[in-house]
Formats: C-alpha cells, structure tokens, sequence
C-alpha cells in the first residue's frame, strides 16, 4: 500500500454537540469526554457553546456554564490532544471573548465566517497569531457557493495568517462530488491544510468526509456519535475505522477512540442525532444544522409545519446566527396559513 | 417672512455613509453643504459630490479648518481613530460635530429617545447603526417593565452594504452597541450580534431585540413599542415593526425591518439610512433652534 499522508483530527463533540443538547453541557459531563477524548488520541478537542465563543445569548441559547470555566476544566484533562475553539467575528470580540480563551490555554483558535465573508476574520486570524497561538480559517454554510469563491475567501484567511482551512458543510448539504470539488481545488490551490467538517443530514457523513480525505484534505472533523447539531457530524468512531482501513497515518489508539463514542453515548443518551423527517428538509432546503430545535420550538408554539419553516428559511438564504429569523417566518407561516378549525364551512 | 437661514455644514469622509449623508443634507430645507472633503478626488462619492455642483476637496481635515468661521456644524464619517484626532480641532473651531463613527467622544445621541438633551452639546455620537435601530425599542421595554434583567440585539444587513471600515471594525461596533444598550435601557447586562448576509437580491436591514424580564408586561411594551415605532418613522420613514412584542421560550421578542430611502445605496441598506437620518435629524433640530 503506498503511503498515504498523515491526518489531524478534530473532535468537535463538545461543540458542536452543544447545540445538541441545548447548550446545557455540565462541567462533569466536559470532564468525562476530555478524558475520553484525551486518551483516544484526537489532535484537537474543542469546547465551548455551539456558536464558538461568546455565542452564549438568547439568539442562540444560553449556555449553562460560563465559557471559561469549561476551557479551563477541559484544558486540565488534556495533555496531547491540544484545546481549540469556534470564534465567528460578529459574536466573539477580541477584547471581551479572545482574551479569555487565551488566558485559559486555548491552543488552537478556529476563526469562522459565512463562506462569502472571509475579510471579518481578519484581525481575530491576527490577533491569535500575535498571541503566538495556532489560527485556522473556516468557512461556514460553504454549500451555499462555488470552488472559486471559497477559493478567494480561503486565499484571504491564508493571508490573514490562517494556519489551515476548513470548508463547514454546516447545513448537510453536500454530495460526495461537491466534495471532491471543493475541496481537490483548495487543496491543490492553497499553502496551508484543507480540513472538512460533515453534517449527516442526507446520510453522508462518512461518504463526504472519505471523498475529502481523497480530494486531499488534511484535517477531518467528526464527534462521539455524531453528537452535533441537527443530523449530527461524521461520528468519529466511524472515521477512526475508515482513516485506518484506507491507511491513512493517524496517531489514534482505535480501540480507546471506540470506548470514546461509548462514553459520549451514554453522557449524552437522548440527545444523540436521531435523522427525521425535520433533519432531512433541513439539509434539502441548505438551512444551518444548528437551527433544528429553534425551529422544532418555534413551530410547535405557532402551530406550522416545522419542514415549511425550513424551506422558507432556505428561499430566504438565511445564515448561520439568523436564528431570529425563525420566529418571524413562523409567524408569518402562522398568520397565512389558517387553522382549519375557523376555516369557514363550504357553501 | 423669508425662509431661515440654513445652516451651513460640511461632510468629512466620502464613503458610503458621508456620500449618502451629502444627499440628505442637499434635500434639506434647513442644512447647505458648503464642502465634501476627504484624501480622494476620484473617489466614487467625489465624482458624486463634483456632478452635484457640490465644493470639494481632497484636503481632509484642514480643509474643514481652512473653512473656519464659514461652516458651523460638521459631519464626521471617517473612523473611529480618525475622529479621536478631530475632535479636539472642532472644538477649537468652534463648530458641532456630529459623529459618524463608534468614537465615543461625545453624548450618545438617539433622536427618538434623547435629543432634547443633546441640542446643547458641541460634540454628539450617533453610536451604530444597529444602535439607531435597537436602543429605542430597548428603551421602550424598560419603560414599560420593571425587573429588566438582561437586552441582547441582533442585526443582519446585507453584506454589499457593509464596506470595508465596518468589516474591519466589528468589534467596536459590538462594544459600542453594547455600551448604547446599557446607557439608555438602564440595563447592566446587554450584547450585541451583528450577520452578514450576502444573498442576491440583497437583504433589507433587520434588526431585532431580545429580553429577560423577571414579569413582563406584554400590554404595556406592545403600547410603549408602538408609540416609538410612530417617532422613529417622523425622521426614518422605512422604519417597521415586523414583529409586535411577543413572548417565546421566556424571552421577549421584538422584530424591526429597516428600508433605506435609496439616495446612495439601494434601499436594502437601511443600515446606512438609519444612522444617517438621526444624524440629520440631530442638526436640523440644531438648526431650527438657532
């Protein structure tokens, strides 16, 4: 077999799971997967609300622990899998949020913008690198555009200082060749890694993350279970299996990133990705993974069918932080759409 | 009687929000521009001004100083960095300045809540343009609710819209933002979100405010929002309440569209109109009270 390069992976079960689990992550159950994570050997684990840091409000929920508290709880149970985090500029300041991530060592800080955007992360990118600490660029909703596009914001990320790049299918919406596109463009195109992060909202985690991996990506992202928002990601323990049947080099111990995905599912039984009708229309419609229990809430208190939220929030091309937006298209679904119990008999 | 004299003013800073202020001021009865000014005569708001027969200079700041004794009032939108070091020259000169930029120098001004009080001040801030469009229906919350524990806002503009010093300087737009929130709702704990939006046709303005309340009172916010939805809409007329205060997943929801008048960007861009108008409406009360 020839030999094949090596992978980082990025565990985002402890952020993207967030979003899961209503930002209500305990410091206990942050404790327990570190740990978990630690010992499986993933290059990265990263922490912290669903919308990355400072994202903790009512637009997209509450977390229950202060950010903070749960870096420095998740730092002390890592030693070779390093700490990282979500930053999108817009939510995160350098002041109020960087700062602190910073001071409780953070060591990798994933600097994210929707897919078109890429200029916004300019001085956070900056910033993180001043501060002598690893910066990646991500592109989020990055269904939404084409190869060149991304192409253009990824080249200004790596001119901001971006260490890596990685292409969010934050909807679920891509196929296996959007992949292979994307993704064999950046990497041939760009200095620094390309990494892709799956949603399985069309059932193709696994198949995306494997024909990114093909098209030369360099750095995977999944979670214990798929624990995520929406469909849930690529479940890592499924990635564990494929990167080392394929031959890929990973410093993973297979066996302990297994008993991982045993831990997450019992941390977080309940709330581990459950495919439904509501999850397959949001990743038909391209809408953001994270909008599933906004919606599912939304529409259950104004009486609509939570998959014609979705494909209006889809004709209306929301993106990631719009959670507002919900409301007022339930709303307005509500006001059109009658109740069939006042609907006036036929004459 | 003959009409009053108008005001003679000037414009620093020739991007999208000193361009579209030029417009509004041309349509008012009661400002005149007497200079555009900034370091680019081949900019696009220049060639603007020069068609409009407008006096021009690629002179920045010392052309205003070269104007004093002939403008008394002068619009600031370069940045925030940049009014920090014009400031204490317009004090000197003895002009108003009327700030474009999240400096901070001067009393925050929003005209639907508190510009009675500004009228005497030499040095006033138009803080954001998610501000403009927030800190009145977060005022009228706090009005109409004791026990306001927490206001958070969220705005998505287009992204054509947002030129390259709004990019560049989201956090101070947060942080200030922020600081507007907790100065006139009274509320200690406030945030700020801001979305761009690049979808085609371009998104209108959207801005949308959220609270904590230990009880509130749905009846009366409906009122007091609606009654300052009506003043906001005297000097910002795309002004709308897409979303009556209601209740949700125990917060409080209000929701406002924005439409631009259209002078220098499409009317999508009610972010630029929001802040713009106040700004006018701030030195046309000025003038009238001469």
């Amino acid at each position: 077999m020839p030999d094949k390069p090596s992978i980082t992976v990025c565990d985002a079960t402890l952020r993207d799971g967030s979003h899961a689990y209503s930002h209500q992550i305990t410091m206990e159950q942050v404790r327990t997967y570190a740990t978990a994570a630690e010992a499986a050997g993933f290059s990265f684990l990263e922490v912290g609300h669903g919308n990355g840091l400072g994202a903790s409000s009512l637009q997209v929920g509450e977390s229950l622990v202060p950010e903070g508290e749960m870096l420095r709880a998740a730092k002390a149970c890592l030693h070779r899998t390093k700490l990282s985090v979500h930053v999108i500029p817009g939510f995160a300041t350098i002041q109020r949020d960087i700062a602190g991530a910073l001071e409780a060592g953070v060591e990798l800080f994933r600097v994210g913008c929707h897919c078109t955007e890429g200029d916004i992360t300019q001085r956070h990118l900056g910033h993180v690198r001043a501060a002598g600490r690893e910066a990646w660029g991500v592109l989020m909703m990055s269904h939404m555009v084409s190869k060149e596009v991304l192409l253009e914001e990824a080249k200004k990320m790596q001119s901001y200082g971006a260490q890596g790049v990685v292409l969010m299918d934050s909807a679920g919406a891509y196929f296996p060749s959007d992949v292979t596109q994307k993704i064999g463009l950046l990497a041939d195109r760009l200095e620094v890694p390309v990494g892709f992060h799956a949603h399985n909202n069309l059932g193709l985690s696994i198949a995306n993350s494997l024909a990114a991996l093909e098209a030369g990506a360099r750095i995977i992202d999944g979670t214990a279970k798929g624990f995520g928002a929406g469909a849930g990601n690529a479940p890592l323990e499924l990635l564990a299996a494929v990167l080392r049947q394929r031959g890929y080099a990973v410093n993973l111990d297979l066996y302990k990133a297994l008993d991982a995905a045993d831990v997450a599912g019992k941390l977080f039984a309940g709330s581990l990705p459950d495919p439904s009708g509501i999850t397959i229309v949001s990743g038909l419609a391209g809408v953001f993974s994270g909008f599933a229990k906004p919606v599912q809430r939304a529409s259950a208190q104004l009486g609509v069918d939570p998959r014609d939220v979705f494909f209006e929030l889809g004709r209306r091309k929301v993106v990631g932080g719009q959670e507002d937006i919900i409301l007022q298209v339930a709303s307005e679904l509500a006001r059109q759409t009658p109740s069939k119990t006042i609907q006036p008999p036929a004459s | 009687m003959s009409p009053p004299r108008k005001l003679p003013v000037a414009i620093l800073g020739t991007g999208n929000i000193g361009t579209d202020l030029l417009l509004k001021v041309l349509r008012s009865p009661i400002l005149e521009c007497r200079l555009f000014a900034g370091r680019n005569l081949s900019s696009p708001g220049m060639t603007k001004a020069s068609l409009l027969s407008v006096p021009v200079s690629a002179k920045g700041i010392d052309s205003i100083r070269a104007l004093q004794g002939q403008v008394e009032l002068v619009f600031d939108a370069t940045s925030a960095e940049d009014h920090l070091k014009h400031a204490p020259l317009f004090e000197k000169m003895g002009v108003v300045a009327v700030d474009l930029t999240p400096a901070k120098v001067g009393r925050m001004c929003v005209p639907a809540v508190n510009l009675a009080d500004c009228l005497d001040q030499s040095n006033v801030n138009m803080i954001t343009c998610g501000g403009q469009a927030s800190i009145p229906l977060a005022w009228a919350v706090a009005q109409a609710n004791t026990g306001v524990e927490y206001i958070e806002t969220v705005s998505s503009i287009a992204s054509r819209s947002a030129g390259p010093a709004t990019r560049i300087n989201l956090d101070e737009y947060l942080l200030t933002t922020e600081t507007g929130l907790q100065t006139f709702a009274g509320c200690p704990r406030t945030k700020a979100i801001l979305n761009l939006n690049p979808a085609q046709p371009c998104i209108h303005m959207q801005t949308t405010v959220m609270a904590k309340i230990k009880n509130p009172d749905l009846a009366r916010t409906r009122e007091k929002v609606d009654a300052m939805v009506a003043v906001i809409r005297k000097y910002v007329p795309g002004y709308q309440l897409t979303l009556p205060p209601m209740l949700e997943g125990g917060r409080l929801v209000i929701m406002v569209r924005v439409d631009g008048l259209g002078d220098h960007l499409p009317r999508y861009a009610g972010n630029l109109d929001i802040i713009n108008c106040a700004a006018i409406a701030f030195a046309e009360a000025r003038a009238y009270g001469r």
